[in-house]
């Protein structure tokens, strides 16, 4: 299980303007500002949860996943991790979690993934027979064998990305912290991956907490998504329910048999896109029947496809309110802190000297 | 099964890998070793300040085995894992390393215990020239000091490597370090009898760096090589290394635990 409360990590990073005058500048004042990677986010995720984590670039997302796995220690705030503080690294914990970033390697560079294995197995404690059933099961899964014996370096993304889950997997931890684990791979090897991790959720009831940027990663695999923004949670809950609450308009898409008239078309619903004969409809839930019925009716259209809105046209959107509530200092969707934890903010800032 | 049992049962994997990721590493360790090769430097400079008569005490055959015995103790107790630590701090792949549980402190160990007998390769040959030549004869023949030099070199290693631990885990704090571990390296030349004989420094540096823990990181096991002394002050100086030890361990693990609470394990 794991638990977020009021989580809150800043970071005091160093601020200098470009150019020779502002470098001679900085030797003497230095000019500080402080960035709230995290502020104040609270959730929990249960056993065997496969939770997604959504947010624009510098959202938070990284940053609360490596204080979760420990490697950072939180400016305030409570984290716990099956019961273990992360931030204190104890061995039964680290031996029941793991994190994989697509950015970041845990294979020896100039040695075979297979010394990273034996590695591993040795500071896990991982016992012989297990290591080499699971290392196996890897090795089929993800098509390893080729790659076992081949220097880290001279593996492509996508090989050093399958190389690196396995490292991850090897001590088999129940949760499994996963900041873009299919990056640069082709789409067959993203397939792979998604259904290995949702086996691997199902086999040993593992807790997964994922963010991708390729949301098909996380519609297909996470029932439950955390929706973060400028270091603060905007969603929890599952995807019908986001895209409900944000968007609960339907997408209809058909192909044209006969020419229909433009204003026929606006009667019906937005016209979203149209690509030659093929048309995409934005229509409001309670109207679909009728709109239906009078496509396929008097319409005579072909192909329809009535689809919710795609998750990244509605985090556009959400991402969209929530910076145009900060800028005008209003509360937009549940974006801002509340007031306590602004002021927490604000003042953090001042003493950064900013 | 305690963290310390288990990191026992790890030691011989990851001594293995050392030895692997070395022979990996090779141009980067024989570009390390060169840069050892100061002492052969000082030694051609001082022999010929020696040849005609010995220089406060200090004939030729003394400087030959003094500075044969330098390079010798250089590379059997040198490391270089400040660099190290700090690169993986500045980069944040020390990320991946936090993630195991193994302290820190004793992964680096391993994998730099594991490169000592890739470094015999120069020092095996260093140590039959001191053999056979004229600087044997300034060698000591007490059993007592023969017997303590390797225990002294172990804990030589010990202290040189809990020293620059605890530098590199300054970046902590400091993301480039490259100037501090100048300055460090700079007084380590003048204070360990690196450049030359700690009794060929000025009265009032030697009577600081006797007691600093420059000179039982490097000068120690050469005077046991190169010196007479009694018996009780071989002791005593090994007695003072192992203070030394205990001194920069703890220090270095306290450095570590402070300094891991700051780091932001940037990227990614």
């Amino acid at each position: 299980m794991i638990r977020a409360r009021e989580l809150v990590k800043h970071f005091r990073v160093h601020k200098r303007p470009p150019g020779f005058a502002s470098a001679l500048r900085s030797l003497v004042r230095r000019r500080y500002e402080t960035v709230k990677a995290v502020d104040g986010v609270t959730f929990s995720i249960e056993r065997g949860e496969r939770v997604g984590f959504l947010g624009p670039n510098g959202a938070g997302k990284t940053t609360t996943l490596k204080v979760l796995a420990g490697l950072l220690h939180p400016t305030s705030g409570e984290v716990e991790v099956d019961g273990f503080v992360p931030f204190r690294r104890q061995t039964e914990l680290l031996e029941r979690i793991t994190l994989v970033m697509g950015q970041k390697s845990q294979l020896i560079w100039d040695l075979p993934p297979s010394e990273t294995y034996a590695l591993n197995r040795a500071v896990f404690d991982v016992p012989d027979a297990q290591f080499r059933q699971t290392l196996d099961e890897l090795t089929e899964l993800l098509e390893l064998a080729p790659l076992l014996d081949k220097p880290t370096r001279q593996l492509s993304l996508g090989e050093r990305m399958k190389c690196e889950l396995a490292a991850a997997l090897l001590h088999r931890p129940t949760t499994l912290f996963l900041d873009e684990p299919t990056i640069g791979l082709d789409v067959a090897m993203q397939l792979a991956i998604r259904d290995f991790v949702r086996s691997y959720n199902q086999r040993h009831e593992a807790t997964v907490l994922l963010t991708s940027h390729y949301m098909d990663d996380v519609v297909a695999l996470c029932p439950r998504i955390i929706v973060i923004d400028h270091g603060v949670l905007i969603h929890d809950g599952d995807l019908k329910g986001l895209v409900k609450t944000m968007d609960p308009d339907k997408r209809v898409s058909f192909t044209i048999v006969d020419p229909i008239a433009g204003d026929a078309l606006a009667k019906l619903g937005t016209v979203l896109a149209r690509d030659g004969h093929r048309l995409t409809l934005r229509v409001p839930e309670r109207e679909l029947p009728g709109v239906v019925g009078h496509l396929l009716g008097p319409l005579h259209v072909a192909d329809l496809a009535i689809e919710d809105p795609p998750l990244e046209e509605i985090l556009r959107v959400m991402f969209g309110k929530a910076r145009e509530g900060e800028a005008n200092g209003a509360a937009a969707v549940d974006a801002t802190p509340p007031p306590g934890k602004r002021a927490e903010a604000d003042r953090a800032e001042e003493e950064a000297g900013t | 099964m305690s963290r310390a049992a288990r990191t026992l049962r790890a030691l011989p994997t990851l001594l293995r890998i050392g030895v692997a990721e070395t022979i990996a590493y090779r141009a980067e360790f024989l570009v390390w070793i060169l840069t050892t090769t100061i002492p052969l430097v000082m030694l051609g400079l001082w022999s010929s300040v020696a040849s005609e008569e010995a220089f406060r005490g200090y004939g030729q055959d003394d400087f030959v085995a003094y500075y044969l015995a330098t390079l010798i103790v250089r590379n059997l107790a040198g490391t270089w894992v400040a660099w190290q630590i700090s690169e993986e701090i500045r980069l944040g792949s020390m990320a991946m390393r936090l993630l195991r549980p193994i302290h820190p402190f004793v992964a680096f160990a391993a994998s730099h215990v594991a490169a000592i007998p890739f470094r015999s390769l120069v020092v095996f040959p260093v140590a039959v020239v001191l053999l056979l030549s004229s600087g044997a004869n300034a060698l000591t023949r007490e059993p007592l000091q023969l017997a303590l030099i390797v225990p002294s070199l172990a804990i030589a290693w010990l202290i040189n490597f809990s020293i620059l631990f605890a530098l590199g885990t300054v970046s902590f704090w400091i993301t480039k370090m490259m100037g501090i571990l100048n300055l460090y390296f700079g007084l380590f030349m003048l204070l360990s009898g690196y450049l030359l004989p700690l009794p060929l420094l000025p009265s009032y540096i030697r009577g600081v760096a006797e007691w600093l823990p420059f000179r039982f990181m490097q000068s120690v096991p050469v005077e046991l090589m190169t010196r007479a002394m009694s018996q009780r002050e071989a002791l005593l100086l090994v007695g003072g290394q192992l203070a030394w030890a205990a001194g920069t361990l703890a220090l270095a693990l306290f450095v570590w635990d402070r300094g891991v609470k700051r780091f932001e394990s940037v990227g990614g």
